[in-house]
């Protein structure tokens, strides 16, 4: 396993009476993409400012390659920034913007030139060196400020949302960009998002975080199908998440209906969250599933239906390939293996929240 | 159509107060004593008295300039640094002897610094040497950088709070210390704001009298000086005019190179 490249050890933030970073640890592997996924103000551009060296953390210590730079000033770190609106400099061209950090560290002219070369070439925009930033297109500027930090050859590109500002269709095509340049370049990158399915597509680690907390830190798949918390099964994509009890291992009781499951560890008769997930609800006739209930909404996503079926006084998310008609009777049924179970929130950040996108 | 005579009261106003006055300018300007056309009046500024005056003025004016600037524009940085609350209540400071009359505030300082003036009356009282700077160039270039120093300061905090933070993070970032910074990215971003805080200042600091009557006394000619007193004491308005004609001149061919000089600033982009 590569080594810890930056390690944030017991950081803590506040600006002014609000408390922003919590007793955070967290430490980034060379050569991994890891993105900070959370709502706004849940810490995770503070995250990335502390690591660039915009902000100074009130206690705790940043570790990059075992050595403490929590106090050292931006210049002289060995990470560099795509910012979220681009931060080109707008009186210079796409050439002098690309020279900069070059020209700070006094390169050669021919070195600088290659590597102007390289850079544009990688972000596909060759022929662009004469052109003024404000001439360019959004998707393109994004290039030219990824382009302007990679010349530096850093050990860690930090990208506080940088496709933020992109509409949907650039943005999809700017991720692949991405996964691309990760490859080619083989640093290791930052990603700061809010946009779970961004950080689905990219990530090699998700870190989940609300109200300056990490809720939890794992691989795509890890954070989707195995959430550790209700926070984290909500801000996921889509979820039943229902109060529950274990009643003892492999057995819970979901709405006064027992159902198998595969977790155990929990105890006996203990309050917990079960998640599930609206592609692992199955309908089946009515009486052939663990419990019954009536279809009362129905809408056409494309690649599949989403239904809501009333049963023991809870609407259940469903997505099915298959149609029923609103009033249809069915029957529900759930593989053991796809429910999760969660212990119940601990402090008010654990807690599923209503995500406003 | 209906918008069109909604600006009629100001094609008025600009007839009788701007084109009206330019024209008689011109016309006494380009003719003798006799209504003949005559280009003497221009010609005179090559006179000594009006090239010293002329000279004079530009050298003032530029000190002045030059002044207001270095003052304006630490200050301006200051200022764009700090919370809008506070930095509203610096802006009135700044802004509130604007309120006062000019001439006022130009005759404040003339009992401020006369020989038995305040200033001097505190100095004697603590044993120290009187200033002698009244009716010297000295007290001029005081004045101008008294009056103009605002007009230096808003449009150089404009250009600054203008600047996105994150262009300044995103050179620090890149390897630039904060001299770095300055230099390649907060100067030639606010070169606007200085272009436009040098103009606001040289003309009106080139044209004035009334700083250079109060606070110069009368030995101290300034260009605008010799043209009020061609028409307040002379009576030779074909003289004032055609000094005038020259000086409007003068100031346009200035305005002209700067603005070239700011596009070459602003990398084309206008």
């Amino acid at each position: 396993m590569a080594h810890k490249l930056i390690d944030l050890v017991h950081i803590s933030k506040s600006f002014g009476s609000n408390l922003v970073l919590d007793d955070m640890n967290l430490y980034i592997r060379e050569n991994e993409f890891l993105t900070l996924l959370g709502p706004s103000g849940c810490g995770k551009t503070t995250t990335l400012r502390i690591i660039g060296g915009f902000e100074t953390p009130d206690k705790g210590n940043v570790i990059f390659d075992k050595e403490d730079i929590t106090r050292l000033s931006p210049n002289k770190r060995q990470v560099n920034t795509v910012f979220q609106k681009y931060a080109l400099f707008t009186h210079m061209t796409i050439e002098e913007n690309i020279a900069f950090g070059l020209k700070i560290k006094n390169k050669s002219k021919t070195y600088i030139h290659d590597k102007i070369k390289y850079a544009l070439k990688l972000v596909n925009l060759e022929g662009f060196e004469k052109r003024m930033p404000d001439s360019l297109s959004g998707g393109q500027q994004q290039r030219i400020a990824i382009a302007r930090a990679i010349v530096n050859e850093p050990k860690v590109l930090l990208l506080d949302e940088p496709l933020g500002a992109l509409d949907l269709k650039l943005r999809q095509d700017m991720q692949y960009e991405l996964i691309r340049l990760k490859n080619e370049l083989g640093i290791t990158f930052v990603y700061v998002t809010h946009d779970q399915e961004e950080a689905l597509t990219m990530s090699d680690t998700i870190v989940v975080m609300n109200q300056g907390y990490i809720q939890q830190i794992g691989s795509p798949e890890d954070i989707y199908n195995e959430p550790e918390n209700a926070f984290v099964a909500d801000f996921i994509g889509d979820s039943n998440i229902f109060p529950a009890t274990m009643v003892q291992d492999k057995l819970v009781k979901i709405l006064d209906t027992p159902f198998p499951c595969v977790d155990k560890g929990f105890g006996e008769n203990k309050p917990v969250d079960a998640v599930i997930r609206p592609e692992d609800v199955e309908l089946v006739e009515p009486c052939t599933g663990i419990l019954d209930g009536v279809v009362t909404h129905l809408i056409f996503k494309g690649v599949h239906y989403e239904m809501e079926v009333l049963a023991n006084g809870f609407e259940w998310l469903v997505h099915s390939t298959k149609m029923y008609p609103v009033g249809t009777k069915v029957g529900i049924f759930v593989d053991p293996f796809n429910i999760q179970i969660m212990n119940k929130p601990e402090s008010e950040d654990e807690e599923a929240v209503v995500i406003d996108e | 159509m209906n918008r069109k005579l909604l600006a009629f009261p100001y094609i008025v106003w600009a007839a009788v107060f701007i084109l009206i006055p330019l024209f008689m300018v011109g016309y006494y300007g380009l003719t003798d004593k006799n209504g003949n056309f005559t280009m003497a009046n221009l010609a005179s500024i090559m006179t000594k008295e009006h090239i010293k005056a002329l000279w004079l003025s530009v050298l003032l004016s530029l000190i002045s300039t030059l002044i207001c600037l270095l003052l304006a524009y630490p200050l301006s940085m200051i200022l764009a640094q700090m919370n809008v609350t506070k930095t509203s209540f610096i802006v009135l400071i700044f802004i509130l002897p604007m309120w006062m009359n000019f001439l006022l505030r130009t005759l404040a300082w003339q009992t401020l610094l006369e020989k038995t003036g305040v200033l001097n009356s505190i100095l004697q009282f603590f044993q120290l040497p009187a200033l002698e700077i009244i009716n010297t160039p000295y007290a001029i270039i005081l004045g101008m950088v008294y009056n103009f120093l605002p007009f230096m300061v808003l449009p150089i905090y404009n250009s600054l709070i203008k600047i996105d933070q994150n262009v300044i993070h995103a050179a620090r970032d890149l390897g630039a210390n904060s001299i770095q910074t300055f230099l390649k990215i907060t100067l030639p971003l606010s070169a606007p704001g200085i272009i436009s805080g040098i103009t606001m200042v040289f003309v009106p600091a080139l044209t004035t009298f009334v700083i250079s009557n109060l606070l110069g006394g009368s030995k101290i000619l300034l260009i605008g000086n010799v043209i009020e007193q061609e028409f307040t004491q002379a009576g030779n308005w074909h003289l004032g005019s055609g000094l005038s004609l020259v000086l409007m001149l003068f100031i346009i061919f200035n305005m002209v190179i700067t603005a070239l000089f700011d596009l070459e600033g602003e990398g084309n982009t206008l």
